[in-house]
């Protein structure tokens, strides 16, 4: 086959390129995996221990509402399916578009691959390469976390189906990126797309565990993540459900190929117009550069966060009702501060999460000062009398602004929305936003370190992505794993006021600000004294 | 002010790689110099330090009156740069870019913003990422030229340039020298520096190997001279400075040392001259004097 031509080298070039990316997500994988099933060995040893903790986690809506059903507890390993399977699904989506996305849009935006396409290779080839890459490393990741749970002496089926799924995952969603990239013509408007559908798929897979009575309605069945969730395993598998993964990915995958046979080279599907041929009046100083050049992300971000909280503040009232006929767990919930208290639980665990999804935003925001730099964009503005302060100082409102922005839209988002079903819009609005709003200093910290980086350390910037999934590994996981309580404390949202259900205590986000604006000073320093690339 | 551009034993390494090694230059007020070397002579380097994104290991290094890295924002006032790697903003036009380089300048002329769009042939409307590499070079040298500064820093601009448009730049850079801007053309294209540039520095390896005006350097250099001559000459292999003699009969052919011309047209004169030409040294010739390694340039 002609059109496939030269897949093999092109593969071997992803892998060439890829070699420590790709072994980080597959072993960040599978030591999540191990550690979180040899937690819960540790922790609940026996049967009847296990069986205890199900009975705590089943009473507490809240959590199963965002991780979704426990369909085996007599093991570790579903104790572990269960826990985790939610986060690997959007880890999982994440790891599988992305790989694609740098393969080809990026490569091809970057003029790389007019450079590869002039060589023997297939009109194919270089989509079929990304494609294999990602689906190997998704096996890879798969097979790694299927045999840290054998090697764990969890039940083998359960442990395959884990691995499987997420192989699953990481396939529907390489699939997700191949047919993205085709759409648009950067990188990261393509990556944009594909993120936005797997946080969809978290969205639909957490509705449908809310709405349904004992089984996952609807939604879940048009979720990648939900489908992953919904092979059971631990319990009693289903395993045509990896059928419909294949099927979702076979099909995709041919959309993705019919569409880059219909396109030029670095054009994409989405038509592009022409630009205006002067310049509006806001586009005068480097903020106003900012703005053009962010405006589109925290734009993107505001619609989806304000979805997404929306959707997870109309499961809230809910929650509550999940517990509400069953005598003996109505007495847990009582125990546990009653109703009013566990949808504030829910809630509380809701924002957690957002803090750090919009840590993410702050940490695109602020690394767009180091791609500026590195994609030689920095050097005419600075030939400009632009001060470097300055020019560091409008792509840093956008770290620190933007978060505040998106916290205040999904408290406002989950507060109304709840608030309407609650009876009491007005009060829920109050206390949703400022409950969102507590972690802002938390992503003031990671955006500070990503600037530090960038004015001290600048060809180690994007390690600040490593800080941040060390924030998230302590801040879900960290409780089921026992971490040291001086591990957990180097996460800056440990030390965040668990709003709406604990209370508002000023310290630690008095001194959050501090740390953060410490490390905006060392990096604006940093920044000021070096060469610039 | 008489020197717009003065560095003295400019020091630059990247890690092991010394990038400047003791580099001197100065640039008149109104002067057009020509900046020469090879790849990775440092000259992008030199340049980068003189806009104060590169902090110089050591040196003297005086632009426009000022300190290039202390006083960056206000010696940007005073000049324009057009680096030679441009790179664009893939969602910005063309025309914004114009518009916001030069803003962020201080303002910029729109009717010579115009004039300039239309010689180079240029689209304000296309979007960065679709600009050609001859395209974006055009983008970032209306930016320059449509501003009023002093002192244009100009890294290779035509490289990605048609002949067309390197006429129309060259006419750009004249109109430029007779309104008294100074001008550093960073170059390797020799006959650009030949047709615009009083006076040329070449640098190889970090360091300048020569500098002065054209007419200067030439005297550095040997003229190509061929002759048919009535009667077989005698004596020439005896004269100073004579190089690669070739006698065939009444045909010579040979170099002779600029300073040495004279004695050899006195003695071919001797001979009976029915024909003579002489090729003045090119630049091409200086060029590959000082870069080609040290034995092939002694038979040159």
């Amino acid at each position: 086959m002609t059109a496939l031509t030269g897949t093999g080298n092109l593969v071997r070039l992803a892998l060439r390129l890829d070699r420590v990316k790709l072994p980080i997500w597959i072993v960040a994988l599978a030591v999540m995996t191990a550690s979180t099933a040899s937690a819960f060995e540790g922790l609940y040893g026996t049967l009847a221990e296990r069986e205890a903790f199900a009975a705590t986690i089943t009473a507490n809506p809240a959590l199963s509402a965002l991780l979704g059903p426990v369909f085996d507890a007599t093991t570790a390993g579903g104790l572990t399916a269960w826990r985790i399977g939610a986060i690997f699904g959007v880890l999982g989506g994440l790891m599988g578009h992305q790989t694609v996305m740098r393969h080809t849009r990026l490569e091809e935006e970057t003029g790389r691959l007019e450079l590869l396409g002039a060589g023997v290779v297939g009109r194919h080839a270089p989509l079929a390469a990304a494609q294999v890459t990602a689906c190997g490393a998704g096996a890879l990741a798969g097979l790694a976390c299927a045999g840290a749970l054998i090697a764990l002496a969890q039940p083998v089926g359960g442990a395959i189906a884990f691995g499987a799924g997420l192989t699953g995952i990481v396939w529907t969603f390489a699939a997700v990126g191949s047919a993205a990239a085709q759409l648009t013509t950067t990188a990261r408007a393509a990556n944009g797309i594909a993120g936005g559908l797997v946080g969809t798929a978290f969205l639909l897979r957490a509705a449908g565990d809310a709405l349904g009575e004992g089984d996952s309605a609807w939604p879940s069945w048009v979720s990648p993540i939900g489908w992953f969730q919904q092979l059971r395993a631990f319990g009693d598998e289903r395993w045509w459900v990896l059928g419909l993964m294949l099927a979702f990915t076979a099909v995709v995958v041919a959309v993705a190929h019919a569409m880059a046979a219909r396109r030029d080279i670095d054009e994409g599907m989405l038509p592009t117009r022409p630009g205006p041929a002067v310049a509006d009046d806001g586009l005068r100083s480097p903020l106003g550069l900012a703005w053009r050049l962010q405006r589109g992300m925290l734009l993107s971000w505001t619609v989806a966060i304000a979805i997404w909280s929306a959707v997870i503040g109309s499961l809230a009232d809910g929650v509550a009702d999940l517990v509400g006929d069953n005598q003996q767990m109505a007495q847990i919930i009582d125990a546990l501060g009653g109703a009013e208290n566990i949808v504030d639980t829910y809630l509380a665990a809701v924002f957690a999460i957002v803090g750090l999804v919009t840590a993410v935003y702050a940490l695109q925001a602020a690394l767009r000062l180091r791609t500026e730099e590195t994609g030689l964009r920095a050097e005419p503005v600075l030939a400009t009398p632009v001060r470097r302060t300055a020019w560091v100082a409008s792509h840093l409102t956008f770290a620190l602004v933007g978060p505040a922005l998106l916290l205040a839209v999904s408290g406002l988002a989950m507060g109304l929305v709840h608030g309407l079903r609650a009876g009491e819009p007005g009060t829920q609005v109050a206390r949703l936003v400022g409950a969102a709003l507590v972690q802002l200093p938390a992503t003031w910290v990671l955006a500070g370190i990503a600037l530090a980086l960038f004015g001290l350390l600048p060809r180690m910037t994007t390690a600040v992505w490593g800080v941040l999934g060390a924030c998230l590994l302590i801040g879900q996981l960290g409780a089921v794993l026992q971490f040291d309580q001086r591990v957990l404390n180097l996460s800056p949202f440990t030390h965040v006021p668990q709003l709406p259900a604990g209370d508002l205590t000023w310290a630690p986000l008095v001194w959050l600000t501090a740390v953060a604006a410490a490390l905006v000073a060392a990096g604006m320093a940093g920044a000021r004294h070096r060469d610039i690339a | 002010m008489d020197t717009v551009i003065s560095i003295s034993g400019l020091h630059k390494a990247f890690g092991a790689t010394r990038a400047l090694d003791g580099l001197d230059l100065k640039v008149a007020c109104g002067d057009v110099h020509g900046f020469l070397g090879p790849n990775g002579a440092g000259k992008s380097t030199t340049l980068r330090i003189l806009l104060g994104l590169l902090r110089a290991d050591s040196g003297a290094v005086r632009l426009l009156g000022g300190d290039p890295w202390h006083d960056t924002a206000e010696l940007h006032r005073r000049l324009a740069y057009v680096p030679g790697d441009v790179a664009l903003w893939p969602t910005l036009s063309g025309g914004e870019v114009i518009d916001l380089l030069g803003r962020l300048r201080g303002g910029l002329d729109t009717a010579r913003r115009a004039r300039l769009l239309e010689r180079f042939e240029l689209d304000p409307t296309k979007k960065g990422r679709t600009y050609s590499k001859g395209n974006r070079q055009k983008v970032a040298l209306v930016a320059a030229l449509s501003s009023d500064v002093e002192l244009l820093l100009l890294d290779e601009p035509t490289a990605g340039l048609d002949p067309l448009m390197e006429a129309v730049f060259r006419e750009c850079i004249g109109e430029e020298r007779d309104r008294g801007r100074t001008v550093l053309l960073s170059s390797h294209i020799l006959a650009e520096v030949e047709a615009l540039c009083d006076r040329v520095s070449i640098i190889r390896n970090g360091r300048n190997v020569e500098t002065g005006t054209l007419a200067d350097l030439r005297h550095l250099t040997r003229t190509a001279v061929t002759a048919d001559l009535a009667r077989p000459p005698t004596g020439l292999d005896a004269l100073p400075g004579v190089h690669s003699l070739e006698i065939r009969g009444t045909r010579v052919r040979c170099q002779v040392d600029t300073e040495h011309l004279d004695d050899l047209l006195a003695a071919l004169g001797r001979a009976g001259v029915r024909s003579l030409t002489s090729q003045p040294p090119t630049l091409e010739q200086l060029f590959l004097r000082h870069y080609t390694s040290e034995p092939e340039a002694a038979a040159l």
